[in-house]
């Protein structure tokens, strides 16, 4: 078939021409799909890319609170903000981070502890945090990096609060201290719902009151609103909620008789709790040796904690609170109270001791030689006659015994609001049974009773359940529990929250027999065991001594080498004055310190000299080497 | 001769050869381009003065060559593409390296890249081809044109620079299809296409198969080849039906948004205008390629047809893969979107290509007398 030129001219037209019409059908199929995807992203998703704008944009900063400060009862801070400048380094914008810390080094002194510190908050944090290389740069350092800064791009100085304790090593196990937040503490942060407060927070109280009033002390995470660009650099702030500081803390505690209370204990291992009977207020809470808690606040050094860690006198324990020790002859006027309230005696009723008792075919021995003669209630008080509380714990029987003590708080813990209490023991045949396996073993005897007359046997307590009865006593009956902080100051309204304001309990005891103990105690003080460290008071005191078997710490491990040293006994003195209207009341103990009249009652006599007469004293307490052997 | 007349004369020279329609859509699309490229840059080097200067560039190269009749221009065809060719051999031997990749040529006080010649020279020798042989087309020219156009393609595409590469490529396709590549020979070379594909995959450079990884899981890697994809589909998104208004776009002015004046200017007009303004855009650029098309049908003969017809489907294929991309339904190749985008090279080949149709509009008439 053959077609004219002109035909197949205009048949090649239309074939274009439909080519033409073809391609336009394909350009209008890839524009509709082009604004069915604009409809897509801008309508249908249009509120998700929107909050991903929103998002990539606003940047939420949170501005940390300002830690509430610590006062002690008189206003003296014992711990408290400061201002310091540090030296910052945000990983994500600093290419060669090695290179920049070398040539940082040049300009401020950088050690390769500060290294491993940083290296440590890299692995621990997100790359556009702000990380500090150094804290506390002198004015000079300062002065250096400011003149180079223009070299380091993301790395800034930066003012910043730390944590001081500006009396040291003063009150430090009261005190605890504060740390970086780690894990654990994050678990602790997420169960109290207070993760968002957090945010900004990089420190946290671990111990002490640092830790047990964290959520009081930390205050609310005020929150800036900043606009920032792709490169993550603030552009400009959208909106600011200022933070609000935490609150503050004032303490019962005496930070001057908490002083010299450490001071006196000398080198001494020991712990003296004294408490204001009439309110639970603790004066003084001492455990030795103790620690600078401002060695904790940037991250311890290693070789620090080692040391601390590792000391045989084991400064990090606080024996106030976690240490149980039998409470010795301390315990005899607590019995002598049950015999009186139980009606197995009488004040006048006495016995005449031949320096033995024998209960069960065995003999329990009297320290003293031949015994104390002709013995009463006072005189078992102030001599402290053994075989007068062997006999009456055994009139009692150990129910009565473990019925009476329970109420003074003995053998439970007294919810001093710090972390770390013991629980104590206070035997009774339940007790035995929850605490032995073995049914041979759950079985309470007889004569295991007269040994509680004395406060040896299972007895154990730490030094605050013994101050909180001690106190409890002088005060009549009117029980508090024991406590750190007088009251909370809100930073927002100034008002002030006491802690602890009511009594616990009222013990129902009788009005005479409690005369009769607390007199029988003076009578301690001035003829008898405590006589020569009470010389020349000046003011009338009521005590005990005490002495207890050693038994070492819960845990830990005494060198094999002391051995001899460590079987000294551990010196024990409970004490309150003035008699008529006590101001004070107060447990000592001192670790293998012999006899409690040798060493124990002479570092109460200090304490209480300084508290009631305000005199100072001298150096550490010395050892009474001539006191009386008692028990 | 008075004032008036002359200034009236003058006006008739001065546009005699100019398509007002297409010139009027151009004009539209550019002032759009022109106010984006200020909200782009305006806060940092301001880029729009140098914008201006290069579309007045531009319109002149434009003026000029549709003063050109299209048996001119069908000269510069065989010359223009033998000087491309040589240049990427020169490219390929001495070429400068930046990024990776080899696309500059040296000159002494500039330097040049002969692929963007191959975008006007590979359509005028391919038409000037087929219009040669006009009279007895027969497989063996098809071959021949596919020859000519696959060696400057390959070797583009090995510099590599994948976006010039299919924009060289689609220009010569196109005038294959129009100068009547058997339909058959079009549905065959398809299959073989898919066929190929997994072969063209392993020929790929690494980076190159990252992007299409990329275009289909944008977020297995959202710092890296993800990120540019991310943020413009955010910036798309966010803009809503009417955007956020002009120079207020967040994710412009904050500078998540890469390449703000160049390649992904689109996703700044997108967020300031939001879908209002990217349907205006669209629709605009299917006016051009709709009058471009109309210009190519009535095409006085095979050359100017095939020609015209070849640069409006390029216009479509720069505006289609630029928007896909910035979208998120394209990988990510360096293709700018015609008359928006910063650059004076683009530019000014845009605009020859648009006097060439404006040549073939305006001359029409003058063929047939």
């Amino acid at each position: 078939m053959r077609y004219s030129p002109l035909n197949t001219r205009d048949r090649e037209l239309d074939r274009f021409r439909f080519r033409i019409a073809f391609a336009a059908g394909v350009v209008l199929l890839c524009f509709t799909i082009l604004i069915g995807r604009f409809v897509y992203l801008q309508l249908v998703q249009h509120d998700y890319y929107k909050t991903r704008a929103e998002d990539n944009r606003i940047s939420l900063v949170p501005v940390t609170p300002n830690r509430g400060v610590i006062v002690d009862r008189n206003g003296t801070v014992l711990a408290r903000n400061y201002s310091a400048f540090t030296l910052e380094i945000t990983p994500s914008k600093v290419d060669d981070l090695e290179a920049t810390i070398d040539a940082l080094g040049e300009f401020v002194e950088i050690q390769p502890k500060d290294r491993k510190r940083f290296k440590k908050l890299r692995e621990e944090s997100k790359t556009f945090e702000s990380l500090p290389i150094r804290t506390r740069l002198t004015d000079v350092e300062v002065a250096r990096f400011a003149a180079n800064r223009y070299r380091f791009p993301g790395v800034e100085v930066k003012a910043r609060l730390f944590r001081q304790y500006p009396l040291g090593a003063t009150a430090s196990h009261a005190l605890g201290y504060i740390g970086r937040i780690n894990d654990r503490d994050i678990d602790t942060i997420e169960r109290n719902e207070q993760t968002a407060n957090y945010k900004g927070t990089d420190h946290i109280g671990k111990t002490g009151i640092e830790q047990k009033y964290e959520f009081h002390l930390h205050g609310e995470t005020g929150y800036e609103q900043i606009e920032v660009d792709a490169g993550g650099r603030a552009v400009r702030s959208l909106s600011r909620v200022p933070p609000v500081p935490g609150n503050n803390l004032t303490l019962t505690i005496d930070a001057k008789l908490q002083e010299i209370t450490e001071k006196v204990f000398g080198d001494r291992r020991g712990a003296l709790v004294a408490i204001e009977p009439s309110t639970g207020g603790i004066l003084a809470l001492v455990s030795t040796p103790t620690y600078d808690p401002n060695l904790f606040v940037d991250g311890i050094r290693t070789d620090d904690w080692d040391d601390l860690n590792n000391s045989p006198d084991k400064p990090m324990v606080n024996r106030a609170l976690n240490g149980a020790y039998p409470p010795g002859s301390t315990f005899k006027p607590f019995m002598a109270l049950a015999g009186l309230e139980l009606g197995k005696r009488t004040p006048q009723q006495a016995i005449s001791d031949p320096g033995f008792f024998n209960f069960g075919g065995h003999t329990f021995m009297d320290d003293k030689k031949g015994g104390h003669g002709i013995v009463d209630m006072y005189k078992s008080i102030v001599q402290s006659c053994n075989t007068y509380y062997f006999g009456l714990a055994n009139d009692l029987g150990i129910d009565n015994i473990a019925r009476f003590m329970g109420p003074f708080g003995f053998g439970s813990r007294t919810g001093v609001d710090i972390e770390g209490e013991s629980e104590g023991v206070l035997p009774s045949p339940e007790w035995k049974k929850r605490r032995f396996k073995r049914p041979e073993q759950q079985k309470w005897f007889a004569g295991e009773t007269i040994s509680v007359g004395i406060g040896q046997g299972y007895n154990a307590y730490t030094p605050i359940q013994l101050a909180q009865a001690m106190a409890t006593l002088a005060n009549d009956g009117v029980m508090f529990r024991p406590h750190l902080v007088k009251y909370i100051t809100d930073s927002k309204t100034g008002e002030k929250t006491m802690i602890e304001p009511q009594p616990l309990r009222t013990l129902p005891l009788k009005p005479e027999n409690i005369a009769t103990i607390k007199h029988a105690m003076v009578g301690v003080n001035k003829e008898g065991t405590g006589a020569r460290a009470f010389a020349g008071a000046g003011y009338e005191v009521g005590g005990k001594t005490g002495t207890a078997q050693v038994y070492s710490l819960k845990g830990s491990s005494y060198n094999r080498d002391k051995v001899k040293k460590d079987l000294r006994d551990h010196a024990l003195y409970i004490a309150f004055a003035p008699a008529d209207k006590p101001k004070i009341a107060l447990a000592v103990l001192v670790e293998n310190g012999g006899f409690g009249a040798q060493s124990a009652a002479p570092i109460a006599r200090l304490v209480m000299d300084y508290y009631l007469l305000g005199k100072l004293p001298k150096g550490p307490a010395s050892e009474d080497e001539k006191a009386e052997e008692e028990e | 001769m008075n004032v008036g007349e002359f200034l009236r004369r003058f006006w008739d020279r001065l546009i005699a050869h100019v398509d007002v329609p297409l010139f009027l859509i151009t004009l539209t699309i550019m002032l759009f381009g022109l106010s984006t490229v200020y909200s782009a840059t305006y806060d940092g080097s301001n880029r729009t003065a140098a914008q201006m200067m290069n579309m007045l560039l531009g319109l002149s190269v434009m003026w000029g060559v549709a003063q050109l009749p299209p048996q001119k221009l069908m000269r510069f065809g065989v010359p223009l593409y033998v000087l491309g060719v040589v240049l990427l051999v020169l490219v390929y031997l001495f070429g400068i390296k930046v990024n990776g990749s080899k696309r500059w040529l040296s000159i002494g006080i500039t330097r040049i890249q002969p692929s963007e010649i191959l975008k006007i020279a590979m359509p005028l020798m391919l038409a000037w081809y087929f219009h040669k042989h006009e009279a007895a087309l027969k497989l063996r020219h098809y071959v021949v044109a596919c020859l000519l156009l696959v060696v400057p393609f390959a070797m583009i595409a090995k510099q590599p620079d994948l976006g010039t590469a299919i924009l060289v490529g689609a220009a010569g396709f196109y005038v294959i299809f129009f100068a009547g590549l058997p339909w058959k020979v079009i549905v065959g070379l398809l299959a073989a296409a898919g066929g190929a594909a997994p072969f063209v995959w392993t020929l790929l450079h690494d980076y190159q198969r990252k992007r299409i990884l990329t275009l289909i899981d944008p977020s297995a890697d959202p710092l890296g080849a993800g990120y540019h994809i991310i943020q413009s589909t955010i910036a798309i998104g966010s803009g809503g039906p009417f955007g956020k208004g002009w120079l207020s776009g967040t994710q412009t002015h904050l500078e998540f948004i890469p390449e703000r004046h160049t390649d992904f200017i689109f996703a700044v007009f997108s967020e300031e205008r939001g879908l209002l303004g990217n349907t205006l855009l669209v629709t605009l650029y299917l006016a051009l390629i709709g009058r471009g098309l109309m210009i190519s049908a009535n095409a006085s003969t095979l050359f100017a047809r095939i020609l015209a017809g070849s640069i409006t489907l390029s216009f479509f294929t720069y505006a289609f893969v630029n928007m896909g991309m910035v979208s998120g339904i394209l990988p990510v190749v360096g293709v700018p979107l015609p008359f928006m985008s910063y650059g004076g090279t683009a530019l000014v080949t845009l605009f020859l290509a648009l006097g060439i149709l404006m040549s073939i509009q305006t001359h029409r008439m003058l063929v047939k007398k």
